[in-house]
């Protein structure tokens, strides 16, 4: 297999030397038969994610196909534009002169994807490496092993096979893989196998964009829309893959006095969106698989933990299907406070003053993602302010990633690097600066043998000092 | 030494914790005392320089000194504009929101530095950490000690200490700051390092900025004029600290019948600037040391090279000076030609057609700058649409080191991230989107129990058609 992943690097290498991925015409057709899989293959696409995840077809289809589509309408749409140099204002240092910063491929890319949006977060990346102007291998996670093997098909159907290769497998083929030189590697994962990316990467100073984890936090202040509020919290918790999203609130902090309020209002709308037997209910994934489900459980049936569930907790072994659960003032200390959950439980952390909130959010790794319900302009400032995370939602959870003028990406344990909209065309591009200059314009300050007159001359065109200028110029 | 530099870090953090590196005062304060060191100790920092490279005075302030000024000046006057969040336009998905994306710093800088430009490297990413808002750790190159001494003296009586230190030392000090905690590294050196450097960064998913090097290719054109041509490939060789600069054009690719000019007006141009006796030239930088100086001169001795000098080729073991020399016709394969030169020596590759300079320069690793001298608009068009570097200049070397528009830094092996101007600021923040919806408004679309209509009104929101949106509100879900 070794030898596989270095024959397929090496032909993409080739290719890519060849200048033809660089092209509009074959950026615009990759991207064309991107969409044409989302669109003519959209109930493959759905059957596999129910058969991997247990996916409804709503949120597949809105969460990962429509998305998709979306990616590759926009790159269509925009591709001319991203491509054109960006024309850049120069300075009297260099007069007379002009500038443009080009966009160029770094050349040959490696997108490893993740299980929980195993299209998503392997074809967008895939579309933003394209519109770039690279070639790509693509590396599913074996874990969504009908979505790995659907792509494969697909994509080996559709795409350009020399230039957009899909390598499927585990540990040995990811390891294989990563030995090899690429130019730019996008990682979705966690942050263990993210450091292995990044110290894989160094060898050969490989730039890399990890889009990882974290645990995210949602601050639920008084004096709001609760009914909303907790509906857009279980929209983004238990209406995302239960949980399994990297973007989910992770936890809750509310005040002590509030804390009963925001359980029975959690409480009723789950019932309304799910129904009295949530573990049954169609609406919901499954856990991904069994070692998943066996961490979740070990996370409910710690002791600090157990009694401390006040909505929900159970589960069916044999189906992967936990019910929304949620607990009341899991300690510090507990499993459950120390890991990413990413499964459909949700802790409540209550707290005297809701400020008190902002400093246990700032104690802990900087997250992907954090939150805040709140109609007090102040604390929502102060919130802004000082929590640092990969994106901020206000009166909100999750929807930042569908808006494409904001760049998704961590910061810190959650990650480094950006995408969505034209920050995925940026993310695999080069941005090259080039300056022109003519025969012209001769100064012959910059040259040996120095005298005391350059210098003040050249100073004073550092410094943008006309009068300096002139003054040098005179002699005076 | 790792202890100390565990103290170091845990007071800083302390600091940048309190959250004092982050308002507007406190970093404009900061320029502002760089800006003083720079007006109130020139003369030393040319001294400095002088002592440790015997850098000409000249240099020294136009390309050290004025650097950092006048980044500390762009950065004064566009601190507000850079900080302020910038609006973004947000779609049907999330109406009605509004979304700004918002520059904060990221925390902890370590800025680690390079002997050959040991106060602008030094300076220039200290001052794009501190106007981003972060606290900042720099460790000079010890193989410029007398600017590394100055810097840490200068700091010290300058700077907010609390947050802004200066940690000399060599191997042993850089190797216990690397393993340390940070969040964010920039580096400027060698490509050997800066894969060492990357290894630690990784333990702590820290991002790096580096700044490598690599051959820097100029490639001259017939049909061109050569006098100009000449005076600038010798002022960003020679001119700059004597070839040990990253950015300096490593090697010449021109046409085989053509090179005999080019040889010809740069030994005239020369010797108009350096004189007859080089070595006596108080315009030439020395070698940094005696361990480079035989490097070059190992380069220059080679059985495959030492017969096709046709320019200079003298030196002064004892001055650490090398004349500017010209070699012409390397063999493709010699050492010359595969390691960055990083010296006053240049070698003159030739062909038989121009065109064929782009097999030369893609048959090497992408280098930090490429360049170009000519009056062929195809060949230039081509020349930037097939030649990665980091940087590009037609009909000039270096002078995009000057440019704050526009963003400076590698690709490949010549290195990753970019700074200069606002690409400073931009290097050293994050960049966080912030979305805010308000409470009226909420789309029950979105909501279990999913059915058909739903969704198919959902679909239609994500593709932003309001028509097909009106259209679906019709059915009832």
């Amino acid at each position: 297999m070794a030898v596989c992943v270095e024959t397929a690097a090496a032909e993409l290498r080739d290719v890519y030397n060849s200048g033809k991925t660089r092209t509009y015409e074959w950026r615009v057709s990759q991207l064309k038969a991107m969409l044409k899989i989302a669109i003519h293959h959209e109930k493959e696409l759905i059957e596999a994610l129910n058969s991997d995840l247990g996916k409804h077809e709503h949120e597949a289809f809105l969460h990962e196909i429509a998305a998709v589509r979306s990616a590759c309408r926009m790159a269509l749409k925009q591709l001319h534009r991203w491509m054109k140099p960006e024309k850049v204002k120069t300075s009297m240092t260099t007069f007379p002169s002009s500038a443009e910063i080009v966009s160029e491929p770094f050349g040959v890319v490696l997108v490893i994807s993740t299980w929980n949006y195993p299209i998503l977060l392997s074809l967008e990346p895939v579309i933003a490496a394209i519109s770039a102007g690279n070639a790509v291998v693509l590396k599913p996670s074996e874990v969504a092993s009908a979505t790995s093997s659907t792509m494969s098909k697909l994509l080996g159907q559709y795409m350009d096979v020399s230039a957009v290769k899909v390598v499927e497998g585990g540990i040995p083929e990811t390891s294989a893989l990563l030995e090899q030189k690429w130019d730019k590697i996008f990682y979705t994962g966690n942050s263990k196998v993210g450091r292995v990316v990044l110290a894989a990467a160094a060898k050969h100073l490989t730039p890399v964009i990890l889009e990882l984890g974290g645990k995210c936090p949602a601050i639920v202040d008084s004096d709001i829309n609760l009914t909303v509020a907790a509906r857009r919290i279980i929209s983004g918790k238990w209406g995302c893959n239960s949980g399994q999203t990297c973007v989910s609130p992770d936890y809750m902090i509310t005040t002590k006095d509030y804390a009963a309020k925001l359980v029975d209002a959690l409480s009723s709308e789950l019932e309304r969106f799910y129904g009295k037997d949530p573990v049954n209910s169609k609406d919901m994934s499954k856990i991904i698989n069994s070692r998943h489900f066996e961490r979740l459980s070990k996370l409910l049936d710690e002791e600090k933990v157990s009694g401390k569930i006040v909505i929900g907790g159970q589960r069916d072994k044999a189906n992967l299907k936990i019910a929304p659960t949620v607990i009341l003032d899991a300690p510090e200390d507990s499993l459950i406070m120390n890991e990413e959950i990413f499964g459909p439980l949700l802790p409540i952390i209550t707290v005297n003053n809701i400020k008190d909130g902002i400093n246990l959010i700032t104690s802990k790794e900087k997250p992907l993602a954090a939150y805040i319900f709140t109609n007090d302009k102040k604390l929502k400032e102060e919130f802004v302010q000082r929590v640092s995370a990969g994106g901020i939602g206000v009166n909100e959870v999750t929807l930042h990633l569908a808006e494409d003028t904001l760049p998704f990406g961590g910061v810190g344990e959650s990650g480094m690097g950006s995408y969505h909209g034209k920050f995925s065309f940026d993310a695999f591009s080069h941005k090259k600066p080039v300056l022109y200059r003519g025969f012209n314009g001769e100064i012959s300050a910059r040259y040996p043998p120095y005298t005391p007159r350059k210098l003040k001359f050249l100073k004073a065109v550092l410094s943008g000092d006309i009068i300096g200028i002139i003054r040098a110029l005179l002699g005076w | 030494m790792g202890v100390e530099a565990e103290a170091t870090v845990r007071e800083l953090r302390a600091a940048y914790t309190t959250g004092k590196t982050k308002s507007f005062e406190w970093r404009a304060s900061q320029l502002k005392a760089i800006q003083k060191m720079l007006t109130l100790h020139s003369d030393q920092i040319i001294q400095a320089l002088r002592s440790d490279l015997n850098k000409p005075e000249f240099e020294a302030v136009i390309h050290e000194i004025c650097v950092v000024s006048a980044s500390c000046k762009l950065a004064l006057k566009e601190l507000h504009r850079w900080m302020k969040p910038q609006k973004v336009k947000t779609t049907l998905i999330s109406f009605p929101s509004s979304a700004k994306i918002v520059s904060e710093p990221l925390g902890l800088v370590l800025v680690i530095s390079a002997w050959n430009f040991p106060f602008a490297l030094s300076l220039d990413p200290v001052v794009g950490a501190i106007a981003a808002g972060n606290a900042v750790v720099l460790k000079p190159s010890e193989s410029a000690p007398a600017t590394s001494s100055l810097l840490a003296k200068l700091v010290d009586k300058y700077m907010d200490t609390s947050a802004v230190k200066v940690v000399e030392g060599a191997v042993a000090q850089t190797t216990a700051l690397l393993h340390q905690k940070w969040d964010k590294i920039f580096y400027t050196g060698g490509s050997e390092v800066g894969r060492i450097v990357l290894t630690y960064a990784a333990k702590h998913l820290t991002p790096v900025v580096l700044e490598l090097g690599g051959k820097c290719p100029a490639v001259v054109d017939s049909s061109i004029n050569l006098k100009v041509a000449a005076r600038r490939i010798i002022a960003g060789k020679w001119g700059c600290n004597s070839g040990q600069a990253c950015i300096s054009p490593d090697y010449i690719i021109t046409r085989k019948d053509f090179v005999s000019q080019l040889v010809n007006i740069m030994s005239v141009e020369l010797e108009k600037f350096f004189g007859k006796e080089p070595l006596q030239s108080k315009e030439l930088s020395s070698i940094i040391n005696a361990h480079h100086f035989n490097r070059l001169v190992k380069f220059l001795d080679d059985g495959q090279v030492s017969g096709k000098i046709v320019c200079g080729g003298e030196r002064d073991v004892s001055n650490l000076k090398i004349a500017p020399t010209i070699i012409l016709d390397v063999s493709r394969d010699s050492i010359m030609m595969d390691e960055e030169i990083f010296g006053p020596i240049l070698p003159i590759i030739t062909v038989d057609k121009i065109e064929d300079c782009f097999g030369v320069i893609n048959g090497k690793e992408k280098p930090l700058a490429a360049y170009l001298f000519t009056n062929d608009k195809k060949l230039e068009e081509k020349f930037v649409a097939n030649i990665s570097a980091g940087g590009m200049i037609i009909n000039d070397t270096i002078l995009h080191f000057l440019e704050p528009g526009l963003p400076f830094g590698g690709v490949g092996e010549s290195g990753m991230g970019a700074y200069h101007g606002k690409f400073s600021f931009d290097a050293f923040s994050h960049k966080k989107p912030v979305l805010k919806r308000s409470f009226t408004i909420d789309i029950s679309a979105r909501y279990p129990p999913y059915t058909p209509g739903k969704c198919r009104f959902l679909s239609t929101v994500v593709q932003g058609n309001l028509f097909d949106i009106l259209r679906s509100l019709g059915s009832c879900w």
